[in-house]
């Protein structure tokens, strides 16, 4: 295959060689199961202890124990909404969320409305994508149990005010659960610090393995466990565990905390280019998300006027470069993206929508390339618009 | 997800583009995701001499347009209004079935500019058809 230009490390990023190292005994050779006595077992639930520890690292919890691993961070999130729910739902039985969040969030919390009577707020956000603390603290009532706000949004890199929320939470003793899927690795987390209760990272997305993901759960979180079977997980997760992956995950959660201050200005400067040469040079196109330090250092989103995303998509596809697009038409459901939707914009400007993510091996030289093939790929199809008049 | 015949059209465009002074214009909005496609034509004695078009949509709405155009050249009106969107597709060497509907719209739009033709309109009235509108409806 010729160069690719991969821009979709929301989407998932390449496992790191290291990381595929530290698998590789345990895809091999290594195969005891962690819960057996014996060395092969020991061997196997000594790796486990290990990679916990640096999943621990790399969102600064005070105890490994706090980290439960998952098979994914919609995994994570699935546990953790469904988890308190189930654990609380003699004390309350509302929930708060917002319009924003990941399909994961969302359509969890849509399963306990239609099916267990939950009521469920969604927090709309202001057009850059921000949820409003004063909405959060009007909405809490009595029965509420749980708040739940991504970190930072995968579509648009809108990064919320997590230490506020976990503040407002904390006052009304509500529990507080973020989706840190998109964050890690590109944000310093530290849930001591942010005073999270519940927290979600996933592996595929930190240069790790996919099919692996954890939730930190603080010391003392009532939380009911989604899956019966064993006392994997002290017990709150059964399954054998997933040992090539656990390994790979912890090796990438070393790495991306290892690698965090290199990559964030890295990525920051190359993010920084790619929207103001954008908005430059192609006319009628609207930045999604805010800009600077509120938002994602991977991340820089558009919508470009009169065109159709998978259009673009494809495009580009051709020129051997891979993005995203929350366009109707890419999306199977043929609805456009419920986060360009929240945001306010029409469905015809949402349909024009492209998102560049970034990850740790992208260059400058990459990134002038996209930069070079871009415009006459958004020329070419204002000129087939009908729409558009050039 | 595309057959190669899709991508080539989508890439290479037949007949694409806005016409000068066309006898007539058909224009259809995809309802489901709010696409348009929009053909130009020269009629003359009842057989269509030329015909362009221009798409705001998906790969499938693009390579769609294209095709429909290569199979209603030359061909009378009556001809015309038989193209279905199976047809298109067909021809396309299938398409994926979350993109049927985009090869109705190509055909649609035809049946739109025949119909504006046949009521001696010229289709570049203002707003004069409704499914332009149902393109809009969620504003
Ligand atoms: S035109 Fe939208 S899916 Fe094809």
């Amino acid at each position: 295959m010729s160069k690719r230009y991969y821009f979709d490390h929301a989407a998932t990023t390449p496992l790191d060689p290291e990381v595929f190292q530290a698998m590789e005994p345990f895809l091999k050779d290594k195969f005891g199961n962690p819960s057996s006595i014996y060395q092969e077992g020991q061997e196997a639930e000594r790796a486990i202890t290990e990679a916990r520890e640096r999943v621990q690292e790399l969102i600064n919890a005070a105890d490994s124990r706090e980290i439960i691993f998952t098979g994914s961070g919609t995994e994570a999130d699935n546990l953790a909404i469904k988890g308190i729910a189930m654990a609380l739902k003699e004390e309350g039985n509302h929930i708060i969320t917002s319009e924003t969040e990941h399909h994961a969030v969302l359509h969890t919390c849509e399963f306990l409305e239609k099916h267990y009577d939950f009521e469920v707020s969604y927090l709309s956000v202001d057009s850059e994508g921000f949820i409003d603390l004063a909405d959060l603290r009007e909405e809490i009532k009595d029965d509420t149990i749980l708040i739940t706000i991504m970190t930072a949004n995968n579509e648009i890199g809108t990064i919320q005010p997590i230490e506020e929320i976990a503040e407002i939470a904390a006052e009304n003793n509500v529990y507080f659960h973020t989706d840190a899927v998109q964050a890690a690795g590109q944000l310093d987390i530290d849930v001591q610090k942010s005073k999270v209760d519940l927290l979600s990272i996933s592996a595929h997305k930190i240069n790790g393995p996919k099919g692996i993901g954890a939730l930190y759960v603080k010391k003392g979180t009532k939380l009911l466990p989604q899956m019966q079977g064993g006392a994997q997980e002290r017990k709150r997760r059964a399954s054998t565990e997933n040992v090539p992956g656990i390994v790979g995950f912890g090796k990438a959660a070393q790495l991306a905390k290892k690698r965090l201050p290199e990559k964030q200005s890295k990525m920051i400067k190359l993010r920084d280019k790619i929207i103001n040469r954008v908005l430059e040079e192609i006319d009628e196109v609207r930045l999604n998300g805010p800009r600077q330090e509120h938002r994602l250092p991977n991340n820089a989103s558009f919508c470009f006027r009169y065109i159709e995303g998978e259009s673009i998509l494809l495009n580009l596809d051709m020129l051997g470069i891979a993005a995203s697009s929350g366009s109707a038409c890419t999306s199977g459901s043929l609805d456009p993206s419920h986060v360009m939707l929240a945001l306010g914009l029409s469905h015809e400007v949402a349909h024009g929508s492209l998102r560049i993510s970034l990850g740790y091996r992208t260059t400058e030289e990459e990134v002038d390339y996209l930069l070079e093939k871009l415009p006459p790929v958004i020329q070419k199809l204002r000129d087939m618009s009908p729409l558009y008049e050039g | 997800m595309y057959s190669d015949k899709v991508m080539d059209h989508f890439q290479n465009p037949r007949n694409v583009g806005k016409m000068e002074d066309p006898d007539v214009v058909g224009e259809v909005g995809n309802p489901t995701c709010g696409d348009i496609i929009r053909v130009y034509l020269k009629i003359k004695d009842d057989i269509i001499e030329d015909i362009t078009f221009s798409t705001f949509g998906c790969g499938a709405a693009v390579a769609t347009s294209s095709m429909v155009t290569e199979l209603v050249k030359g061909k009378t009106l009556d001809e015309a209004l038989e193209v279905s969107n199976e047809q298109i597709a067909e021809e396309l060497d299938g398409l994926p079935p979350a993109k049927m509907h985009c090869s109705n719209l190509a055909a649609d739009a035809i049946k739109n500019a025949i119909k504006n033709f046949k009521e001696g309109k010229t289709g570049l009235e203002e707003n004069d058809n409704a499914e332009a509108e149902t393109a809009h409806d969620h504003h």
